[in-house]
């Protein structure tokens, strides 16, 4: 089969000249989304095996890329669950966490809409044709494992709480006390809105009530599938802003341990 | 204010066809059909278009604006500006009749492929009784019109004439989803959501929503939660592990 008799030129239908009559400016999202998703994944690439530069040891700034930190090359400080991963440039310090968020991100009802649209242009934009002679979706393998979305929801939580201790343990002053300073605004704030894409996802509302045939039987559960509903409906907001505040978070803890800026403190 | 609009209309039908251009007079707080009725009524009398209500609510007039899948009566001229060329043409992804009108019985067959509302057994028409709670999440699927248009924009058909065998478009697993959520219905509709009704094409790219006149979110209310409720079913290793070593039926 060519592209000629098949889809929008299939023969019962319209004849047209051309494949789309679009005249608006459709390719610009998933040229945008294909520069956006490029950015973070280089960056994210390049500083996960960097290995250097992760952790402010006057601070206790930790960043999120090297979370939680299992490698026997992380500095003892940044250690909050013991190091035993071997220390090789070929394996990142937080190698026990970045493959899950790899694969929750990649597996995301979200980011698949992203990506099916932009990087494999299955549609690049609606009413477009596709380049593809043949479409099977996610029916078979490779793309029917997207299904496991939900157990990557569930690391995801967990990497979630790992995050939040290391927020915490982030307010320190060099003098062991309590400290504040610009980075902790930055890892709480980054902390906040992980925790809202995490909880927007589509597999946590199913889980949290979705599932459900009687919410009438399940006060409980109902009330909380209104709330995660809510977050659901910003659920692409969320995986953008996420990309932002990591990559921001990141930065921050690798220019203040590099010493290329210090942080503004307000307490200690 | 009224100007000359300039118009291209496809005109043909299953041996043919090709866009012809009309100038035509477009009025203030008209909308595309209008212009279409005047056409017919002024230059082209045998042209060729499906409409009952002009209000949006019977389905009917459904084809293309500029490319865009779109109700023609939903489509108000004020969206494009006075020297713009706008192409009206037919739904690609149906059969052609005739000029604007397409032959939907694809979406009729798929409707008849739906197991219809199966409530207990034991409980007669006039017994029903459920919540509100209950019902509401499935009340935003009954606004639909039935217009096909998210039929039409849907790739996995648009693209592909073959996969019509496989698959019933957003419309039809959206009414799926919205028995699989009703309280009274009986049947287990996850595993035929998947091996008849061709779930698994949908790739989630949300153009259905996107073109939807009732702006309903069918692929975030209907075709997502129902691709959980069939992971749940079909593809969760835990599931799967204690169905094996349970020796628990499917
Ligand atoms: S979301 Fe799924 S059903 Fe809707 S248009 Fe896209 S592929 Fe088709
Ligand atoms: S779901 Fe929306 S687009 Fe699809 S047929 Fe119903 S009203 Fe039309
Ligand atoms: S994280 Fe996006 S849907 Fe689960
Ligand atoms: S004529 Fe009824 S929806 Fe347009």
């Amino acid at each position: 089969m060519t592209a000629t008799d098949t889809g929008v030129h299939a023969p019962p239908r319209a004849r047209l000249p051309v494949p789309s009559l679009r005249t608006d400016r459709w390719w610009v999202p998933p040229v945008l989304t294909v520069v956006g998703l490029s950015i973070f994944v280089i960056y994210a690439t390049f500083r996960a095996f960097q290995q250097d530069y992760y952790w402010v040891s006057e601070y206790h700034y930790l960043t999120p890329f090297y979370s939680p930190c299992m490698s026997t090359g992380c500095v003892e400080g940044a250690a909050h669950f013991g190091r035993f991963l071997p220390d090789n440039p070929l394996i990142p310090y937080a190698a026990l966490s970045l493959p899950f968020l790899l694969a929750f991100r990649l597996t995301c009802y979200y980011y698949r809409k992203a990506y099916y649209r932009s990087f494999w242009l299955s549609p690049p934009a609606c009413a477009v044709p596709e380049p593809h002679t043949r479409y099977t979706g996610e029916t078979r393998l490779p793309l029917i494992l997207q299904n496991v979305h939900r157990y990557f929801f569930y690391a995801a939580v967990l990497i979630s709480v790992i995050n939040t201790y290391d927020a915490i343990l982030a307010f320190h002053s060099p003098d062991g006390g309590f400290g504040l300073g610009l980075g902790n605004i930055i890892l709480v704030a980054n902390v906040i809105l992980l925790w809202c894409y995490t909880l927007s996802c589509h597999s946590c509302r199913h889980v949290t009530g979705g599932r459900l045939r009687h919410f009438s039987k399940h006060p409980v559960r109902y009330w909380l599938w209104t709330k995660v509903s809510v977050l659901n409906t910003r659920h692409m907001e969320f995986a953008w802003i996420t990309i932002g505040t990591l990559i921001l978070t990141d930065l921050y803890v690798f220019l203040v341990a590099s010493g290329a800026i210090s942080d503004p403190r307000i307490i200690g | 204010m009224s100007y000359k609009g300039q118009f291209r209309v496809w005109r043909g039908d299953s041996d043919g066809g090709s866009l012809e251009d009309f100038e035509v007079e477009v009025n203030e707080g008209e909308v595309v059909l209008d212009i279409i009725h005047r056409l017919q009524a002024t230059q082209a009398p045998d042209l060729a278009v499906r409409w009952n209500c002009k209000a949006g609510k019977c389905g009917s007039c459904s084809a293309e604006v500029n490319g865009r899948p779109r109700l023609l009566c939903m489509t108000r001229m004020s969206l494009f500006d006075t020297d713009e060329v706008i192409t009206v043409t037919p739904m690609r992804a149906f059969s052609i009749v005739r000029d604007l009108v397409t032959d939907v019985s694809y979406n009729y067959e798929k409707a008849r492929e739906v197991q219809a509302f199966t409530p207990p057994k034991d409980l007669a028409p006039g017994e029903y009784r459920m919540q509100q709670v209950d019902v509401q999440r499935s009340q935003e699927f009954r606004k639909c019109i039935e217009c096909f248009l998210c039929q039409d924009t849907c790739h996995v058909v648009r693209d592909h004439e073959e996969n019509k065998l496989n698959f019933s478009g957003p419309r039809f697993l959206m009414r799926i989803a919205e028995l699989e959520m009703h309280p009274l219905d009986t049947a287990d509709r996850r595993d035929t959501a998947q091996d008849d009704h061709g779930l698994g094409y949908c790739n989630i790219t949300k153009c259905c929503t996107e073109v939807c006149p009732e702006n309903i979110k069918i692929t975030d209310n209907a075709l997502i939660p129902m691709k959980e409720r069939v992971a749940g079913r079909r593809y969760d290793p835990v599931v799967w592990l204690g169905n094996k070593l349970f020796k628990r039926g499917k």
